[in-house]
């Protein structure tokens, strides 16, 4: 199961061969379940997502943690946090509650939408559904608006087929400019290659292009691109300047809140995403 | 240091203004600006990316069940029968298991502790709170919960994982809506079903807050793990003896449901009536989502409802059983001139109690089991032994009536001056009365408010006395 993520090779302190790496038993073998016990890690990773995509059984899967899942929507309404160790690295875990979008006021959304924000995750995976792929796109591409460290994990990949729906997972990631894995969670498919990517974006071998909305709708095209030349003037290293425009300019009291306690200047990552920022950059995954 | 953070204050206000001043020349609502284009390019990619040779959106399967489990003819007596079938095998499959603990934990366990804690040489008040009332207790507790719960738990769950509970939800929503509230509710009273306190945490889902608050205050209605033992009790004991024996099991479980059922409809009256009166407001519409039908894996299901809820919940029990139990036996060994502290508050709480159709012992249960309605029916137990002195607990006798036979049970209850109307106002009294203190005090943390928290604690308690007064009084007056 080659993915685009997967295909870029690790280069870990002993690098293993190439059909090392992309062999499943390999990969899974270095994976230890760490349940709750995450005093010390190396890197946080954030699970997003629609209600009812798997996001608690994705959860379990990785941290050995028996939170409670089930077949319905809003199971999960504060966030969980679990660990496991991967290549060596140990990777804290924390499960958002599912939403829908990260634009309205209920509590539920804005936990998931702080957390992505200002937890400053090294990694967020978004949970999508593979039978509503294009439902769980609008929350997918609203995360990729806020971080640009993400992967995308396109589960109920078994029930999609089922279904008679193919997902191209390639095209996918090519599209979103990030990694796409499609898992099923339920059974442990794709969970290695999962951690793989993770892996990648968490360290940094592999970096994201995410993409941005591809035009401004032209109604607020100016108003968009004042604002965001004052943020940049302020904030020059802000990796979702645009996002913060958009929220700036619909009023978003917790948002402004934010700024005036001056938490955004605590966000400006090292300036490896400026160009991938402009609009009209073409998205695509690199591997340096 | 200063002088920088004075820059940023400033430099932050000035792209605040900025804001502001550019928002007023946006035509339209930026809101939905922005939702379209993003609808417009996860359109666009979920297009390049989602091939489906010929197949239909949804299997045929689905949309065939979801046509009957939601129709307006069928949805509800289906709802009705599976819960009473539910119900009904946790009931019948309850016993034997029950039996055999009681056995263990109360038949021989029990007098050997005795023995061999006097044999030792405690002395006998030591005894008497550690044997007689911890002890005691937590094996009351252990043998009537455990074994429903065993059963209960890993069906609801099933159910659950099946994708079941969101065609309720959908079945519900409409009364939702017509009551006032949001019809997310339904899926935070479904939670309630469970666990109080995590169903008032799971309206968080829910974005109004006056359609919030009216789920917080109702998630009570919603019977929860530590009232099924309850009910199941008192179902079996009084109301399945009043049916043919063969039936019993049957009376019992739809005296479950039926109780059960009041408690949704309660749901629904206490929402309208506030909805109507002091949280007014417009009804925000959502939409629902069907998850399909998920075929449930068996054994993970069962570890999971056995480790995550049985065990949770059977813990929980416990650790409040342990303390309440030295409480209780302190309560009826404790005298003030050769009157137990027992008897005088029993003495006092009876003429209400009679009022309300219950006891002064099932009030003073009540009131020692505030901290968990786990052991709201252990208290009770052993309480009424206590004061009826059907056994001389305390003074070395020690004969415990076992829980096998449910006519000595009922011997006892009836000994305690108990009727039906006493079993059905006490199963009445379990769905409406305050929350317990778990509930209570997470009201506090997702409200903040102490008013509406101590409205959601009376609320139900009050609605109770109402209800238990009513029916005794209709009862008394037919009978």
């Amino acid at each position: 199961m080659n993915t685009s993520a997967s295909t870029s090779l690790s280069t870990t302190a002993a690098p293993p061969s190439k059909v090392c790496a992309d062999c499943q038993v390999y990969r899974a073998a270095r994976l230890k379940k760490l349940g709750v016990a995450v005093d010390k890690w190396d890197y946080i990773v954030a699970l997003a997502g629609n209600p009812n995509t798997g996001k608690s059984t994705v959860f379990n899967a990785l941290t050995g943690l028996r939170q409670h899942t089930g077949n319905w929507p809003g199971k999960t309404v504060t966030r969980a946090e679990g660990g496991f160790e991967y290549a060596g690295r140990r990777f804290k875990l924390v499960d958002l509650p599912g939403t829908y979008s990260l634009l309205s006021t209920s509590v539920d959304e804005q936990v998931a939408r702080d957390f992505i924000l200002f937890g400053r995750p090294d990694v967020t995976v978004i949970v999508v559904d593979a039978t509503r792929l294009e439902r769980n796109l609008n929350l997918a591409l609203q995360v990729l608006e806020i971080t640009d460290r993400a992967v995308v994990c396109v589960n109920l990949i078994d029930e999609a087929r089922r279904h008679g729906v193919q997902v191209d997972d390639r095209q996918l990631a090519r599209d979103l400019g990030v990694p796409a894995v499609p898992t099923s969670a339920r059974h442990g498919e794709g969970l290695p290659a999962l951690l793989e990517a993770v892996s990648e974006v968490a360290s940094g071998r592999l970096i994201c292009r995410p993409h941005r909305l591809a035009a401004e709708p032209p109604a607020i095209r100016d108003a968009v691109r004042e604002l965001r030349a004052r943020i940049q003037a302020a904030y020059p290293h802000l990796p979702n300047v645009r996002w913060l425009a958009l929220r700036l300019l619909g009023g978003d009291e917790h948002i402004a809140e934010a700024l005036r306690r001056g938490e955004f200047a605590g966000l400006e990552t090292e300036s490896r995403l400026e160009a991938a920022d402009a609009s009209d950059a073409q998205p695509q995954l690199t591997v340096p | 240091m200063n002088a920088i953070a004075n820059f940023q204050a400033a430099s932050v206000e000035d792209l605040l203004s900025a804001a502001q001043r550019l928002r007023q020349g946006i035509p339209g609502d930026l809101h939905e600006h922005v939702v379209e284009a993003i609808y417009g390019d996860a359109a666009r990619i979920a297009d390049r990316a989602v091939t489906r040779p010929g197949a239909p959106a949804r299997p045929a399967v689905d949309r065939t069940i979801d046509r009957i489990v939601t129709s307006r003819v069928w949805g509800f007596p289906i709802m009705l029968v599976l819960f009473t079938v539910v119900f009904w095998v946790t009931i019948s499959g309850a016993n034997v298991p029950s039996q055999m603990i009681s056995s263990v934990l109360v038949d021989r366990l029990y007098p050997w502790l005795r023995e061999t804690a006097a044999s030792v040489g405690l002395p006998w008040w030591l005894r008497g709170v550690l044997i007689d009332g911890m002890y005691l207790a937590t094996a009351w507790v252990v043998s009537v919960m455990l074994p429903p719960m065993a059963i209960f738990f890993p069906l609801f769950t099933l159910l659950e994982d099946l994708g079941y509970l969101p065609r309720v939800a959908f079945n519900l929503d409409n009364l939702f809506k017509k009551a006032g509230a949001h019809g997310k509710q339904s899926m935070s009273m479904m939670m309630g079903f469970g666990c109080n306190a995590a169903g008032v945490v799971a309206t968080r889902i829910i974005d109004s807050p006056r359609e919030r608050l009216l789920a917080i205050i109702t998630n009570n209605f919603a019977l929860c793990n530590g009232r099924w033992p309850t009910q199941v009790l008192m179902a079996t004991v009084f109301i399945g003896c009043l049916a043919p024996s063969h039936l019993g099991g049957l009376t019992a479980a739809v005296a479950v449901t039926a109780v059960a059922a009041l408690g949704v409809g309660m749901t629904f009256l206490v929402s309208w009536g506030l909805s109507r009166s002091v949280l007014r407001g417009e009804v925000s519409t959502f939409s629902l989502e069907l998850p399909p039908y998920r075929p449930p894996r068996l054994w993970q299901t069962l570890y999971s409802s056995l480790i995550d809820r049985t065990i949770f919940v059977l813990w929980r029990a416990v650790v409040f059983a342990l303390p309440a139990g030295a409480v209780i036996w302190l309560f009826a060994n404790v005298r003030i001139g050769g009157v137990s502290l027992a008897n005088y508050a029993i003495d006092w709480l009876n003429p209400v109690g009679v009022l309300l159709g219950l006891n002064g012992v099932i009030l003073l249960a009540y009131i020692i089991a505030i901290p968990a309605n786990e052991i709201v029916i252990p208290t009770v137990l052993m309480l009424t032994v206590m004061v009826t002195g059907m056994t001389g607990l305390g003074h070395g006798a020690g004969v415990m009536f076992d829980l096998r036979d449910e006519a000595t049970l009922k011997t006892l209850l009836q000994a305690g001056g108990w009727t039906t109307l006493t079993a059905v106002n006490l199963m009445l009294f379990s769905l409406l009365h305050n929350p317990c203190s778990t509930t209570i005090y997470t009201i506090y943390k997702e409200t903040g408010s102490r008013r509406w928290t101590v409205v959601a604690s009376l609320l139900p308690l009050a609605l109770g006395v109402v209800v238990c007064a009513a029916v005794a009084a209709v009862w008394r007056w037919l009978g």
